[in-house]
């Protein structure tokens, strides 16, 4: 970050809620970079930038899209990054169309696309077309100008109610890093994904960087800050239903080609790019989980593997519970009954379960929803509550991965509190246990959770080192550490627990999420402290840093080069890349060697919301949108009945977000539970402007109601300058603000305020829409 | 992990002109009576051992001093690269993580219908959870789905893990998949 020349940071707040990153954009501005701040709220990072421009929360697109128009309109963008490393050049084929707000291939009543429709063009021998001039008809580059040339700044201003002059000054500014040898940065957080349109969100980042040249290089990128210590390696470890580890997908029952492994194999591999090689980490997971129980006469047990059929992401989850289809859930330091959206909802669902196992430090809000305290009837609740204690991160071993995929190494610095214990042996006890109840089983149901290989020592405790190997992986034969995923196969003959981590323990006494060198080897990469996956790259994609024959576009900030003289990439940084590949070598342009075709994707046409965004308006909004007759996002799951009312602008016309502050964490329980973070942000208050306090009659510290379609929370009012009424289309519409930290449990309490927010989802992944919907305030006297 | 084990002149440096007024004042020069003192300090002959931050993303190294069984001090590590010692808020209270008075020690029960919390051993615990997600898989567990083996269970759900370490999400992970749980999330999503 140090080294950007423009950080542009929307849709997060890093100054107040990603502080000790701050410190990097501060050196990037003391070495003459600028920091702009779009926010629909004045933020401590907008205090410390150099352009700050409002915008009504859910106009992202609006706002991205008129700068890809200027990019293009104003000859800014990189032109050989373009044409060479994007799929700007490809031809699309001709049944692809768009009109009133529509792509081709959509389908009313599914709500769905057939995405063949927006498939790429190629020729008699199956090789794609394209058009390195970018001038025809149906290029990505022209379908995308001729796209955003609706974007339009006065049509985006009237939408995004973005002041003119500083939606240009930002335009300037970012585009400016389209210069060959400049870096810019888009920073974004959860502001940016907790849209219905949340996916293309971040889609419109990655198109604007691509035509700007920015990612692959230092103090470029789209950098998402994460929220919690380990959200990424938890993905990471396929912690999401749709997803094993290492971002391999989880097999479905919808599609008849899983049904064999040598069949899903076959739908999952790519003839081309570096997913080819995914039969071998499939397999190696295979074996990695039920050991020698996976063999090749029984598809190394890909049969036990659970084939769901639908969407099970959160929302969803909850509607299952709601309607009594869960008996029993296991909580591992969650508490959704301040966190969830339309939380008070998820609480009245949690009622309807046989059994529930939560594992925390704390009591949380949802481990007590059957309390009065909570405002439920204990004796009408029949679920059955397992608290199990917890201990705190530094009572125990282990790594973590941070947003730049750093895996690094917690010591255990003393032993865990009273009974307390890790989730490790947590887990592992039950995981024992259950496996014990069915030892002495045969049949169908018995079969996958015998086959499962849970061999990690003798104790109560188990053996960390032992699950360490398993995840880097060894020779199943001789239980040699593998050295990196290159060396994984598909006969069986590796395991490894999680493909993109091998390399990270590559022989015996080597964990590298150790490594504590902290001399800086070049370009603050850092390569002897923790481990990066993949293989210790800093700078995901890093070859596009330099031109197509190798040598770096900035000089001063090169991090990987072609070296003719050893014949191979060589730099600071790991390339990201075949490194034996020479000019002239097939492939020696492709940067992108995750992308099948080798190159950045401004087209995307495996998205289920279209291949470019486009913008709708959240669920609920209280201005039309002027792009065209679709109001919201058309290939969004709509939840119907009580499960999710629906506000709309007669009863509820002001806009609404929520955000988070530096002194608490998520739903509170972690700080709330402690006395100075207590102390220091104590109570639950609705922020608001000083236009909206007056025209309600409400005063700094008077204590409010604010209403949604689903419910109400009391707290203070706390009248700021940070807010300000949007001028959208000329009228003034309101937007409020308010922290989700607070609720019942610990030291500091206060009212939820996710009781307000809607039970609706991104088209891409349900992710909720916490950041826009509608909702009205009063004074509570 | 280091013990810090100071001698007298690092103790003077370290506590600056105080220290020193209090060496010539009360403790004369005598080294023992110097070094004596220097137990009164907190993190004097206290081991430190690094850890990483447990709330965001960042990634921020942290030192923390732990002594006679409890946590006597904790900041930031200088020679973490990412945070060079520096820490906002939350990592700077981080030991409240275990002094705060309301850490549950002990596993809690809560019947059907009940209005508290009951106590339990954690044998107790393992082995009543076991069963109860062996009978509601039982009961619900679908081998086949128009005739393709699927191996899995809609009745039970996992939520969370974001906080966990690799390690632990890796066998989280594991133990669902091979449960056939498909309602698996955790915090990516909210």
């Amino acid at each position: 970050m140090q080294y950007t020349d423009c950080a542009l940071i929307m849709g997060a707040n890093p100054a107040e809620n990603h502080p000790i990153s701050f410190r990097w954009l501060q050196k990037a501005k003391d070495n003459g970079g600028k920091i702009v701040s779009v926010d629909p709220r004045y933020t401590r990072t907008s205090s410390m930038s150099d352009i700050y421009a409002p915008l009504r929360s859910g106009t992202d697109i609006p706002f991205i899209g008129g700068m890809i128009k200027y990019a293009l309109e104003n000859n800014l963008y990189h032109k050989e990054y373009v044409a060479k490393y994007t799929n700007a050049s490809f031809i699309v084929n001709a049944n692809y169309k768009f009109e009133d707000g529509l792509f081709s291939g959509y389908n009313e009543d599914k709500r769905a696309y057939d995405k063949t429709q927006w498939a790429f063009e190629k020729d008699a021998e199956g090789n794609l077309v394209k058009d390195f001039t970018l001038e025809h008809p149906r290029s990505v580059f022209q379908l995308m100008k001729k796209h955003y040339s609706r974007y339009d700044v006065d049509t985006v201003v009237k939408i995004t109610g973005t002041p003119k002059a500083d939606l240009l000054k930002v335009y300037e500014a970012f585009c400016a890093t389209g210069q060959v040898g400049k870096a810019g940065t888009i920073m974004y957080a959860m502001g940016t994904t907790q849209h219905t349109v949340g996916t293309q969100n971040v889609r419109a980042f990655a198109i604007i960087q691509l035509l700007l040249g920015n990612v692959g290089l230092p103090g470029g990128g789209v950098n998402a800050m994460r929220g919690e210590s380990n959200v990424q390696g938890s993905t990471d470890f396929g912690l999401l239903y749709g997803n094993l580890t290492g971002y391999l997908n989880a097999p479905t029952s919808t599609d008849v080609k899983n049904a064999t492994l040598a069949g899903h194999l076959e739908k999952e591999t790519p003839k081309t790019g570096y997913w080819s090689n995914k039969p071998k980490f499939i397999v190696s997971l295979l074996k990695a989980w039920y050991g020698p129980n996976a063999t090749a006469e029984n598809e190394f047990g890909y049969q036990y593997l659970p084939k769901g059929n639908k969407n099970y992401s959160h929302i969803n989850l909850f509607k299952a519970m709601y309607d009594g289809k869960l008996e029993g859930a296991f909580l591992f330091g969650t508490n959704p009954v301040v966190g969830g959206p339309n939380a008070g909802k998820e609480k009245e669902a949690l009622s309807n379960l046989k059994w529930l196992v939560a594992v925390d430090l704390w009591e949380t809000e949802t481990s007590a929803f059957w309390q009065e305290e909570a405002g439920s009837n204990p004796s009408k609740i029949n679920t059955e509550v397992f608290l199990l204690p917890a201990c705190s991160s530094y009572e125990k071993e282990g790594s973590i991965s941070n947003s730049a995929r750093w895996m690094q190494y917690r010591w255990q610095a003393i032993k865990p509190l009273g009974e307390s214990k890790a989730d490790l042996e947590i887990i592992h006890e039950l995981a024992t246990r259950i496996k014990g109840l069915y030892k002495n089983e045969a049949g169908p149901t018995a079969a996958p959770i015998n086959a499962l290989y849970w061999n990690y020592g003798e104790g109560h405790h188990p053996d960390i080192d032992l699950v360490c190997k398993e995840i880097n992986g060894y020779d199943t034969t001789t239980g040699k550490l593998i050295a990196g995923f290159g060396a994984l196969k598909a006969d069986g003959t590796t395991c490894s627990g999680n493909w993109i981590y091998c390399g990270f323990y590559p022989e015996e006494g080597k964990n590298r999420a150790k490594n504590r060198d902290k001399k800086d080897t070049g370009m603050s990469l850092y390569l002897n402290w923790s481990y990066s996956w993949p293989m210790n790259r800093r700078i995901l994609y890093n070859r596009a840093s330099c031109d197509p024959n190798g040598v770096p576009y900035n000089k001063e900030k090169a991090v990987v080069w072609y070296d003719a003289v050893q014949g191979k990439w060589t730099g600071v940084d790991v390339p990201d890349f075949v490194a034996t590949r020479k000019p002239g070598d097939a492939g020696f342009e492709d940067p992108f060697i995750m992308m099948n075709d080798g190159v950045g994707g401004v087209f995307a046409p495996t998205l289920n919301d279209g291949p470019l965004p486009e913008h709708y308006e959240p669920f609920e909004s209280p201005v039309k949108n002027p792009f065209s007759s679709q109001e919201i996002n058309p290939a969004i799951q709509l939840f119907d009945g009580k499960f999710n009312e629906r506000g709309f602008k007669a009863d509820f016309p002001i806009v609404a977000t929520t955000y988070r502050v530096s002194e608490h964490w998520q739903s509170g329980t972690m700080t709330r539970n402690q006395a100075w973070l207590s102390e220091l942000v104590p109570h639950m208050y609705i922020e608001m402007s000083e236009e909206l306090a007056k025209e309600k009659g409400i005063k700094n510290k008077d204590e409010v109601i604010v209403s949604s379609a689903r419910g109400e929370v009391k707290a203070y009012a706390m009248v700021t300058k940070r807010f300000k009424p949007h001028k959208i289309d000329g009228k003034n519409v309101h937007q409020i603000g308010m922290p989700w930290h607070f609720g019942y449990k610990g030291i500091a309490t206060g009212e939820t305020a996710n009781r307000l927010t809607p039970h609706i989802g991104d088209a891409n992944t349900t992710i909720p829409e916490y950041k826009a919907f509608l909702c009205d305030v009063r004074r509570a006297d | 992990m280091v013990e810090i084990n100071l001698n007298r002149r690092q103790f003077l440096k370290l506590s600056g002109a105080t220290a020193a007024t209090l060496a010539v004042v009360e403790l004369g020069f005598n080294e023992k009576k110097a070094y004596a003192s220097t137990k009164e300090f907190k993190i004097a002959k206290s081991t430190v051992t690094p850890t990483i931050c447990c709330f965001c993303g960042v990634g921020c190294g942290i030192l923390v001093h732990t002594k006679d069984n409890t946590v006597v001090y904790t900041e930031g590590d200088p020679d973490n690269p990412i945070n060079e010692g520096k820490l906002c808020s939350k990592g700077t209270t981080i030991r409240q993580l275990y002094t705060s008075e309301k850490r549950i020690k002990k596993p809690l029960y809560r019947a059907p219908g009940s209005n508290k919390w009951e106590e339990k051993e954690w044998e107790w615990m393992y082995e009543t959870i076991a069963k109860r997600a062996k009978e509601t898989r039982d009961k619900t567990f679908v081998v086949t789905e128009d005739g393709m083996t699927v191996n899995k269970t809609e009745a039970i759900a996992s939520l969370g893990g974001a906080a966990l370490d690799n390690e632990e999400t890796y066998l989280l992970s594991k133990m669902m998949r091979g449960l056939g749980v498909t309602y698996l999330e955790h915090q990516a999503r909210i």
